[in-house]
């Protein structure tokens, strides 16, 4: 399989990989995928005061195309507020990655991660979110 | 460490030419030219001669007469023929049950399918956590109309070596003709057919230092096996294969054989000392399970998972090295191997396989390499890995609600 | 093998291209890679195979995706007839009664599943009888299959009329054309056939490899399964080597076609009219017919015994097609002409190819002179 140039910069140096504390009250944590699917992506943010995403981390099991689609949007999602956040579509992030159709799901997945880590911190902090955003996975 | 990377480690999937073997086969190719058919002339007659002088090469290696070696494509054709070919020509007399395995390659598993759609019944043993058939489970899935079983020798992904003497003595007490598939087995474990209660035994040339595009298939004589032939034409090969023969290629395949004949004993005691280094090497890395049994397995294969890293990531990580995961004819698809599923092994376990094949060229400096890239790479891998978190954090994978699965 | 012999045999099999083995020789020699394996190894395989495809689709004019690699004629033949016959209804399938037994077995090997088959009639030039096509057709009929060159003979069939025939009654046309390709022009899509069996070693390429070229609107049933190599219509290793010397083979003999064809056609005429000189008779010689092939009888000589004796003085000939050389009946091609059986059992096949010369054929005339006048002294001393 041929990977685009973006896919092998992310997956040889991944951006933002690692964890917070995911009891923290300013963090939130996106869990999506199966392993029997062959990706699970955890993606986390930790937003500021003033609602703005301060910094994301992430930790995937998955093809080089997860990888690179999870380590791309903690690029993307630092600075944004969460309603910024959750325009993203998978579709920006096949085309910033030049996904090949075989990967689409990668960066769906990717989607899911940022809408389920938002709703986990909306939910956090008492707003209402979206309880179940993970709608991805083993559809190959 | 100067080893040449990409460091080829994929034999099980296809050999290159042996150079002793090349340099057989290129005079057939311009200055014995013939037809091995055209019988009115010296260039068919020195073709011919050629063929027959294959078909002594091939036999020998696995005991045969030269008479039930039948030339093919390959083993794939091979086994289509035995498969087809034995269940159509029985069928009438002895009835429509086959029995195999669900570890077999898919040149085996392909053609029964098809004949289940033509109204034959299969059974799909599975094989113990080991690989190997258990030889009571066999006993009972044979029945009064079992025509055919098809078990192989050597597994292609895991490289475990069934009991074939044992399985084809159950066969021919039930009166149920036994094919073997042997694509993996020439050069790697010994074969008398003299001795070996097996009726058809199917043979590639690719895998053991041969071109590819040859096989054959061993029919036995004696008591004799008939088939319904599945390519028709001049009659070539006593009716049982037509199609012009191509001569270099057999050439080819013969002395491919031959020189597994004089060589194989060394070889796999060289190979092997390789292979135990390389396990020695990658078990001392967490949480990697061998696949298949490391006793009654061929000095070639090691197939290993490592838990808590995908598959695909993992063939990204080391391509270094040329590695399958899974058997190369189903790698375009992102399914975790079949075989391993069958030996009760995980998706996950399944997903993140790689399957090590050592051959007639690979070096010790080659695995010492190898084993110090696999530590790298799963190590990096693993730090990506929210799984490898869960784990170490003490969380028990299987009792987690997976999204959407 | 005495070196000097002259191969007059080009229709049984051909040498291999000295270009073409160049193009082979890394992938036997050098190259480790399973087509299908994802490692560098099997993309540079695939790669190479893929040029190939292209390089024999461009040689019949057909999409390189229509092009399915066999290993050889005899599968490819036997493929698409009994591919075809397993997705439709049992009903009849016709060939001509010239086919080579490749075809005409695997049609026969259909007779047990509830199919009928029907031997279409040639005339006295080979040509196949269109009216007599067209009543064979009235019975509902899922396949036809036509050679487009005979490997005896060496006449032509008209195969586009033959499948605006087939067409207009709901059949489908097959033609083997692995005689044809090389020595005339070749178009699939002009040819209207939707199913084309090609085969390496007629044309300077190597043994063991063919192609089935396919109209992709055919559903067809492998005659190989397992791998699911070649988009799962032909499963097993790709014979990575013969293919790529298949592919340059192609690309060589459109190149070259005209010129070749040229040269051989003048060969030809020079041999056959010494032939004529000999009181020989040339069998379908009005027919359009491939310009290396001759298929000829002496008056009175035995056609085994004249390639024996050939045989002994140097010269390759054939008496029939390779397959057919051991059995002493006379030529299916023949007695389906309407040659008198003692007539088809004098028949010698001359095929010329590329590396011959006039003073080769000059030297064959002369041979074959010099055969007639010892044969003539013989049977006067037994008289």
């Amino acid at each position: 399989m041929a990977y685009s140039d973006k896919v092998l910069d992310h997956y040889e140096n991944p951006r933002n990989v690692g964890s917070f504390n995911k009891d923290e009250k300013n963090v939130g944590t996106g869990m999506v995928g199966a392993p029997a699917c062959g990706d699970v992506m955890k993606l986390q943010i930790k937003v500021g005061d003033n609602g703005v995403i301060e910094d994301a981390k992430f930790k995937t099991y998955g093809c080089g195309s997860a990888i690179a689609s999870s380590s791309l949007v903690t690029e993307w999602l630092k600075g944004k507020s969460l309603d910024e956040a959750m325009t993203i579509k998978n579709s920006d992030i096949a085309e910033e990655l030049a996904l090949p159709p075989v990967k689409i799901h990668c960066s769906v997945l990717a989607e899911d991660a940022i809408k389920a880590a938002i709703a986990d911190l909306r939910q956090k902090q008492g707003q209402n979110g979206e309880a179940d955003a993970c709608t991805a996975a083993c559809k190959e | 460490m100067t080893v040449k990377t990409p460091i080829y480690l994929d034999y099980s999937a296809t050999t290159p030419v042996d150079q002793r073997v090349a340099d057989k086969m290129i005079p057939y190719l311009t200055e014995f030219f013939g037809n091995p058919a055209s019988r009115s002339h010296s260039f068919g007659w020195t073709a011919e001669k050629a063929v027959e002088n294959a078909r002594e090469q091939v036999a020998a290696l696995v005991n045969a007469d030269p008479k039930e070696i039948v030339w093919t494509s390959g083993a794939t054709e091979s086994n289509n023929l035995a498969i087809k070919g034995a269940a159509h020509f029985y069928a009438g007399s002895k009835g429509k049950h086959i029995i195999t395995v669900a570890t077999e390659h898919k040149a085996v598993i392909d053609p029964v399918r098809e004949l289940e759609r033509q109204g034959f019944e299969a059974t799909f043993l599975e094989p113990e956590p080991n690989g190997l058939v258990d030889l009571e489970k066999f006993k009972a899935a044979l029945r009064p109309d079992t025509v055919l079983a098809s078990v192989m020798f050597v597994n292609n992904e895991i490289g475990v070596i069934q009991d074939i003497e044992a399985i084809g003595n159950l066969c021919r007490a039930n009166g149920t003709i036994f094919h073997v598939d042997a694509a993996q087995a020439t050069g790697k474990v010994d074969i008398d057919l003299e001795k070996l209660p097996v009726d058809l035994m199917s043979f590639s040339a690719h895998k053991t230092y041969g071109p590819k595009g040859i096989g054959a298939l061993y029919v036995r004589r004696k008591p004799r096996v008939r088939l319904e032939a599945q390519m028709h034409g001049g009659g070539h090969e006593r009716g049982f294969r037509s199609g012009t023969l191509p001569t270099h290629q057999i050439v080819g395949m013969g002395e491919a054989f031959a020189i597994a004949k004089a060589e194989m004993a060394l070889e796999n005691a060289r190979i092997k000392r390789l292979r135990d280094k390389l396990w020695a090497g990658l078990s001392e890395i967490e949480e990697v399970y061998l696949n298949g049994d490391l006793e009654r397995r061929v000095p070639h294969n090691l197939n290993v998972s490592f838990n808590f890293v995908e598959g695909e990531s993992l063939i990204m990580a080391v391509k270094d090295i040329a590695v399958s995961s899974g058997s190369a004819c189903t790698s375009a698809s992102l399914e975790p191997s079949y075989v391993l599923r069958a030996l009760g092994r995980s998706d996950e376990l399944a997903h993140s396989s790689i399957r090590f094949s050592i051959g007639r060229t690979t070096t010790e400096e080659e695995i010492d390499y190898t084993i110090a890239l696999l530590k790298a790479k799963i190590g990096k891998l693993r730090e990506l890995s929210p799984l490898w978190e869960m784990y170490q954090d003490g969380i028990d994978l299987n009792s987690v609600q997976w999204a959407a699965h | 093998m005495s070196a000097e012999a002259i191969y007059f045999d080009h229709n049984a099999t051909t040498a291999l291209d000295s270009r073409v083995l160049e193009a082979m020789l890394p992938h036997l020699r050098n190259q480790q890679g399973n087509p299908t394996s994802r490692h560098s190894f099997g993309r540079a395989a695939r790669q190479a195979i893929d040029l190939a495809r292209e390089q024999v689709a461009a040689a019949v004019g057909a999409h390189p995706s229509q092009v399915t690699f066999t290993s050889g004629g005899t599968e490819a033949n036997n493929m698409a007839i009994k591919g075809i016959a397993a997705t439709h209804t049992p009903s009849q399938v016709i060939v001509s009664a010239t086919e080579h037994p490749a075809v005409s077995r695997p049609a026969q090997s259909l007779l047990g599943r509830g199919w009928k088959m029907a031997k279409a009639g040639v005339g006295d030039d080979g040509r196949i009888d269109l009216n007599a096509l067209a009543t064979l057709l009235q019975q509902k009929t899922a396949l036809v299959s036509v050679m487009t060159a005979n490997n005896e003979t060496g006449v032509l069939q008209d195969i586009p009329a033959i499948a605006e025939l087939a067409h207009r009654y709901g059949s489908l046309l097959h033609t083997d054309a692995v005689q044809a390709l090389g020595k005339i022009e070749l178009d699939f899509n002009a040819l209207g056939a939707n199913a084309m069996s090609l085969s390496g070693h007629k044309i300077n390429g190597p043994q063991g490899v063919g192609a089935l070229i396919l109209d992709k609107r055919v559903d067809l049933q492998p005659l190989l399964e397992g791998g699911g190599q070649e988009k799962g219509l032909r499963s097993g290793t790709e014979n990575i080597a013969a293919i790529v010397g298949f592919g340059l083979a192609c690309e060589l003999a459109k190149r070259e076609l005209a010129r070749h064809a040229e040269r051989i056609s003048v060969l030809r005429k020079q041999f056959e009219a010494g032939l004529a000189e000999l009181g020989a008779t040339v069998f379908g010689q009005d027919a359009a017919r491939l310009p290396n092939t001759s298929f000829f009888a002496l008056p009175n000589i035995e056609g085994e015994t004249l390639v024996m004796a050939l045989d002994r003085q140097g010269y390759a000939v054939a008496s029939g097609s390779a397959c057919s050389s051991d059995s002493i009946e006379p030529s299916h091609v023949l007695l389906a002409m309407g040659v008198a059986p003692e007539i088809a059992r004098g028949a010698v096949r001359v095929s010329l190819g590329a590396r011959n010369t006039a003073a080769e054929v000059e030297s064959l005339l002369q041979t074959l002179k010099n055969e007639q006048l010892r044969m003539k002294r013989m049977a006067a001393v037994a008289v």
